[in-house]
Order: C-alpha cells, then sequence, then structure tokens
C-alpha cells in the first residue's frame, strides 16, 4: 500500500539544516535523539521546545544547548501546562503588540514515555480538552530509560526491566500489554496523531509537514531504540527500528480528524527477528525457549494486522 | 488621592490588586476558601474589563506550570490558591522560583488534611518558605490589595527576579468584608510601570534555554545561592517599594509592624488576620497597666533578621504564637525567632512558644490575657515556656464528647 507524500518524496528533499547540534550527553546511537533531530528539520529554528523531565534533559547541560531554538524544563507531570502558558503568552503578547508576529514560535512538548502514558497523562488530556495549539513529540523507548531502564506502562509484554525482571512466578519479565497512548490520544479528538520511525525518515518527515499545516493539539509517538536499555550495539540503532515496523510490532500510521491510516503496510517478518536482537527479550530464548511467550506476541502483532487489512484503503 | 473606600472581602481585594496591576494571563483552578478570587477575574476577563487571558487548568500543578511558563515567556501573570492546592503546586514552586520568573501567587491560607477541614492556619504557605518565592502576609483586606502591587514591584525589579506569594487567612479575610481603598490606575501605572521584561520571553529572534540541566554540584551551587542573595535583595527592595506606596497612596508598609512597642517589656509575635485580635488583646491588657506591645511579622520570606532583632532587642519577654504546627517541632515561626535572637547580645530574657488558631479555631481574649500572664511569669523566671497549645477546658469536654460519639455504634 502507498501513501501519498505531498512534501517529502526523496530524502534529498529533507532540510539540510540542522536543528538539533551534535556532541550532547545523550548516549551513543540513541534512536530518541535521531527521530528528534530529523522532525526539528520539519519544524525549523522557530520553536520553543518544552522539555520534561527524562533522558532529553540531558539535551542541554549548563552552558550548552544543541538547539538553535528556545528550551525550557518543566517537571515530568506538568510539560503540557507549561505548553499551554507559552502558548497563551505569546498570543497574548501578539494581540497586545508587545510582541511581532514574525517572532511567534511553534510550541513543542518533548517528552518520555514515562510522562507521556504516565505521569504527564492528566495535563496532557487536559490540554487536549482545551485545543491547545502544541506539537508533543514523544520519545518512546519503553521504559523509564534515564532511569536505569524500570517498567514504564509503553514497556512491551516479554520484556525485562530492572523492575519487571525474570522470575519463576513472571518468566517472561513484563506480563502487562503496552498501553495504548494512540488510541487514548485518538479518544479526546485532538486534529492529528502520528506514529513515528526514525528508519523511515520520509514517511517521518512527512508527517511532521502535515501536523504543521494543523492547529490544535498533535501528537506525534517516535518508537526510539534504546541501546542502553534494550541491549543491542548503537550501531544496530536503524536496524532495530527497521525491523520494529517490518514485523508490525511498530505500525506507522496516522489519525487525522479522528481517522485512521497505516501509511506503511509491511510485509511483516516474524516478531522473533526483532525480539532476538535485543538483550531485554533474551530470556525468551535462553536458556530454554519460551514458546508461549513468543507465541502471545506474535498472535497480537497478527490479531491487529488483520483489523487493519479490513480496513477500506486509503 | 484614592478612591473612596468600599466594602470588599480579601477575595475581592486580591482580584483588584490582580486588575490593577493589569496581568496579561491568569492560570486558574479552583480551591475553598480562594475560588471567589479566579471567579471574579473570570468574569472581568469575559466582559473585557481585564485585558488577560484567563485559562481553567486541570490541576494546581499545570497551573502553577503554565503560569511559569506564561511569565517566562514574558507575561505579567496572576493566579491564586489554598491549602492542598498549594501542596499539589509544590513541585512547580521550587522549578519556577529556579526559573527566575517573577509571577504574584495569591495563598488564601486553609488547614493541611488530614483532617480535611476549611479553615485556616499558615501550615500550607509556610511549606513553601524554602521554595524561592518570597512571601508577604496580609492582615487585612486593604493589606491583600496593597501588597499585591508591592509583590509584583519587588518580584518583577532585576535585583529580585523571584516568584512572591501573597498570603491572606481563609475565611478570616477571605469573606470577611473591609473597607478597602482602591487606588486609582493612574497612580498604580506611577508605581508599578506596564510589564516590559528586556530580559525573559521566547522570540525568534533571540532564542533561550531556561531551565537547563546543571551536573554538577558548582553550577547548582552557585545558582542556589543566586537564589539566596536575590531574596536577601529583596529587603531593600521592599523598602523602596513601601517608601514610594506610601508617597503615592499614603499606607505605610514595613518589613515587620510593631503596634504599641515603644516601652513594652513583653512582646507578642504574631501574623497575618489574627495579628489583629492580638493588636485588641495589647490594648485591652495596656489599658489594665501591662506594658506589652505586639511585633507582626509581614515579610517572612526574605527572613527580615534585621528588623526582627531590632524591634526584639532588650524586651524581657517574647512570645510567638503560631497559627501551625511542625508535628515534632511546634511552632515554625517560634524556630525562626528564636534562631535569630539566639545569638544577639541583648536578646530578652525569656522566649515563649504559643500554638493557637489551628484549623481557623479562634483565639479569644482571656487566652491573650492567659498568655500575658504566662509571658510576665516567664521574664521574671527569665526562662521560656512552650510549645503550649491553646486549648480551653470547654474545647476539651466538646472534644470528649465527639470521641465518645465517633466511639459508640
Amino acid at each position: 500500500m502507498t501513501w501519498p507524500h505531498e512534501t517529502y518524496s526523496k530524502i534529498k528533499q529533507l532540510p539540510l539544516e540542522e536543528q538539533v547540534l551534535p556532541g550532547t550527553s545523550l548516549c551513543a546511537g540513541c534512536g530518541g535523539l535521531e527521530t528528534l533531530r530529523l522532525a526539528a528539520k520539519v519544524l525549523g529554528e522557530k520553536v520553543v521546545f518544552v522539555n520534561a523531565a527524562g533522558c532529553f534533559t540531558l539535551l542541554a547541560v549548563y552552558p550548552f544547548t544543541p538547539f538553535h531554538g528556545s528550551w525550557l524544563y518543566t517537571t515530568m507531570g506538568s510539560a503540557p501546562a507549561g505548553a499551554q502558558g507559552i502558548r497563551d503568552a505569546l498570543d497574548v503578547l501578539i494581540a497586545k503588540r508587545r510582541l511581532p508576529k514574525e517572532e511567534d514560535l511553534k510550541v513543542v512538548v518533548l517528552a518520555g514515555d514515562g510522562t507521556t502514558y504516565e505521569m504527564a497523562l492528566s495535563a496532557t488530556s487536559a490540554a487536549i480538552g482545551r485545543n491547545l495549539d502544541f506539537y508533543y513529540f514523544c520519545y518512546d523507548n519503553e521504559a523509564y530509560a534515564n532511569t536505569g531502564v524500570q517498567l514504564s506502562s509503553a514497556t512491551p509484554y516479554g520484556a525485562r526491566t530492572t523492575t519487571s525482571p525474570c522470575s519463576l512466578q513472571h518468566p517472561a519479565g513484563t506480563v502487562r500489554e503496552k498501553k495504548d497512548i494512540f488510541e487514548i490520544w485518538r479518544a479526546h479528538r485532538p486534529p492529528y496523531i502520528a506514529t513515528l520511525s526514525a528508519r523511515y525518515p520520509l514517511d517521518l518527515a512527512e508527517k511532521l509537514a502535515r501536523a504543521s499545516r494543523i492547529a490544535g493539539p498533535k501528537l506525534l509517538l517516535a518508537l526510539s531504540p534504546c541501546p542502553t536499555g534494550w541491549g543491542f550495539d548503537p550501531f544496530q540503532t536503524p536496524e532495530v527500528a527497521r525491523l520494529a515496523v517490518e514485523t508490525g510490532l511498530w505500525p506507522l500510521k496516522e489519525a487525522v480528524q479522528g481517522e485512521v491510516t497505516h501509511t506503511y503496510v509491511p510485509k511483516r517478518r516474524p516478531v522473533e527477528d526483532y525480539l532476538r536482537l535485543q538483550e531485554r527479550f533474551r530470556h525468551l530464548f535462553e536458556p530454554t525457549r519460551q514458546e508461549a511467550a513468543i507465541r502471545h506476541i506474535q498472535d497480537r502483532v497478527d490479531a491487529y494486522w488483520s483489523r487493519v487489512r479490513a480496513e477500506p484503503p486509503r | 488621592m484614592t478612591m473612596s473606600g468600599e466594602l470588599l472581602t480579601g477575595n475581592l481585594a486580591a482580584a483588584w490588586g490582580a486588575r490593577l496591576a493589569e496581568v496579561d494571563y491568569v492560570p486558574a483552578f479552583p480551591i475553598t476558601p480562594q475560588t471567589e478570587i479566579v471567579e471574579t477575574l473570570a468574569g472581568w476577563c469575559e466582559r473585557g474589563d481585564l485585558a488577560a487571558r484567563f485559562v481553567t487548568m486541570d490541576s494546581e500543578h499545570s497551573m502553577m506550570t503554565a503560569a511559569g511558563a506564561a511569565a517566562a515567556a514574558g507575561a505579567r501573570v496572576f493566579t491564586a490558591t489554598s491549602s492542598q492546592g498549594l501542596l499539589y503546586a509544590f513541585e512547580v514552586l521550587y522549578t519556577v522560583a529556579g526559573w527566575r520568573v517573577p509571577l504574584v501567587l495569591v495563598n488564601v491560607s486553609r488547614a493541611l488534611a488530614a483532617p480535611i477541614t476549611l479553615e485556616s492556619d499558615h501550615n500550607d504557605v509556610l511549606a513553601a518558605r524554602d521554595s524561592g518565592f518570597l512571601q508577604i502576609h496580609a492582615e487585612t483586606c486593604q493589606e491583600v490589595l496593597d501588597s499585591i502591587l508591592i509583590a509584583y514591584r519587588i518580584a518583577e525589579d532585576q535585583r529580585v527576579c523571584l516568584p512572591a506569594i501573597v498570603n491572606m487567612d481563609g475565611f478570616y479575610l477571605s469573606f470577611t468584608r473591609e473597607p478597602v481603598s482602591r487606588p486609582e490606575p493612574d497612580r498604580v501605572r506611577a508605581f508599578l510601570p506596564p510589564y516590559r521584561p528586556s530580559h525573559l520571553g521566547f522570540k525568534a529572534s533571540r532564542p533561550q534555554a531556561l531551565g537547563v540541566a546543571v551536573l554538577n554540584s558548582v553550577g547548582y551551587s552557585h545558582f542556589r545561592y543566586q537564589m539566596h542573595l536575590a531574596a536577601m535583595n529583596a529587603l531593600a527592595v521592599h523598602q523602596e517599594a513601601a517608601d514610594d506606596f506610601a508617597r503615592l497612596f499614603g499606607r505605610r508598609y514595613d518589613l515587620v509592624d510593631g503596634y504599641r512597642l515603644e516601652d513594652a517589656e513583653d512582646v507578642l509575635v504574631m501574623s497575618n488576620a489574627f495579628a489583629t485580635k492580638g493588636k485588641a488583646a495589647v490594648a485591652a491588657a495596656r489599658a489594665r497597666g501591662r506594658r506589652v506591645g505586639l511585633l507582626r511579622l509581614r515579610v517572612i520570606r526574605p527572613w527580615p533578621s534585621a528588623a526582627i532583632t531590632q524591634a526584639l532587642k532588650g524586651r524581657r519577654t517574647v512570645a510567638v504564637l503560631d497559627q501551625n504546627l511542625a508535628p515534632g517541632l511546634g511552632g515554625i515561626l517560634y524556630q525562626e525567632v528564636a534562631a535569630t535572637l539566639g545569638g544577639e547580645p541583648d536578646r530578652p530574657r525569656a522566649l515563649c512558644s504559643f500554638v493557637g488558631g489551628l484549623g481557623g479555631r479562634n483565639i479569644a481574649e482571656g487566652e491573650f490575657e492567659a498568655i500575658f500572664a504566662r509571658m510576665a511569669e516567664a521574664g521574671e523566671r527569665g526562662r521560656g515556656v512552650g510549645p503550649i497549645l491553646l486549648y480551653t477546658e470547654e474545647d476539651r469536654r466538646q472534644m470528649d464528647q465527639w470521641v465518645t460519639i465517633a466511639g459508640n455504634r
């Protein structure tokens, strides 16, 4: 299935300018940083990032910042409220002619999955309810990675974290399913939601371009392979990102005014190809293969895509 | 000079303070007994009486973040809360103060759960005393309004750049109508110029990063100590603002408010609305020949050590009447006053600690008489007492009765 690209159909069309400069304190091979780098190219310079406490707090460490644009550090639980305050202040100051309109900025929340799926969910729900004109960029590395990889609501079934270890009682590690934040957002009826992968830069850039043309709350949910937390060599980040999509575990999709479209339908390799690359799933294969757990993950993916196929093509 | 006095509740006086300060932005969340403030502002914003954006937030945590972020973006911001709401915002108080952005938060003091109650004491606001917010505690509805204007002047001063809390007592001020003289807008502008911050604001032509991480103790120590120095600067800035305010409006506010201190040998230290009761008790005791006085603590952060020391030196007995209780310690302000006086060569002979007015409990005149008697006794002996909870035999009979009822099936 093909998806029409209106703005970015060739890699050469991506902006050459870098908005996130190198040399930050983030881990080598951070999949989240790569997604942000690509997204920021499309968003451009006139941006204020409202950062929720998390891995990306390490982007701006005094006296350095990697951004051309502005940055505000906020708490985990209230980054969308920080975006509200800035958006409102910019609007008010422009209306009162204390700030020229050319000085206006895009307001972008930067948050990890701990913030997005859990602590700031209430503040996010309210910001969507107020129809706040903002971008919510989530680097979803499926754990509280910055604190040493603990279970979050985004941790998938079968993954091991330091707070969901494998045991005789729980041989698969995490035994609950990843929260479906895409659908939770969609239930709020925001104008735009999309999933992103750094390994699919045109798909990513196109979605950012679409989002930029829409006023209101916009979620950009980026699966962010985490070499440190997931246990793979940093050079494998693109491959892990690719396999997440190709196995069907991370569907690339968007919802414009609530209507869901899959922007890429993979041929679907077995989930095992993706799981095997990562230390966090190693226990599913060694010392003994946990067939039931692997089957469970595969069945869930199969069930998801069987529903997708039932959708009419775009 | 000023418009004629009108009867305003403390809450309405607070709303007028924000209106006269011509604030740009009011993020709000309701909580008793503060709600009348944001309701009033909502109406004014809706009708265009106040050119500000009013936004109902989802919690005090979000409200405080939005307030701080808007202040960082260059808007003049006002908000209000109370009690549990202040505690819910607590994490963000430190964050916003660390951003070094000015805004004014009115806290309508209310006791903290559990057990839950609605009336006033000061454990809520005093819990915030180390957040970096400046704190002004008002005694009257007039002082609520005036203190908001003064608070903006201090908070926005380049030597300070810290947010401020103006505190008033729930019910005793929030819903009590008192004659309030409303300053004329033109004169307010002379006192508090239109807000045009040069150092704050997010804009395309001049990006800034605020609140960035400092992953080392050297940087952290530096920035924290800068906050301390800035808060200390607020002492002098307050006096400048108070001088200007007195000149323009004829009302004088100092860091501390002395009442009949001239020859007082025993001095009661209080804050907020119950200080009025204390002053009445002092007047009554004076009429009976006791040489007593009262020192009201008005600015609590920064802590006006010099003014307190000056006011209390050489007295026979000083008793702090705290409307708060730190379990395992006693009265909070007593501890701070004691620490302030501790190193002074001519400190009072005796320091006493009383705790009263918890959960809005009244303090009767008779209780003040008992306090003065204990103070005199302590002064004679040269040894302080306390903490002593103000609690009468009648209170205890009432409580015994309730315990009996609660215990019976």
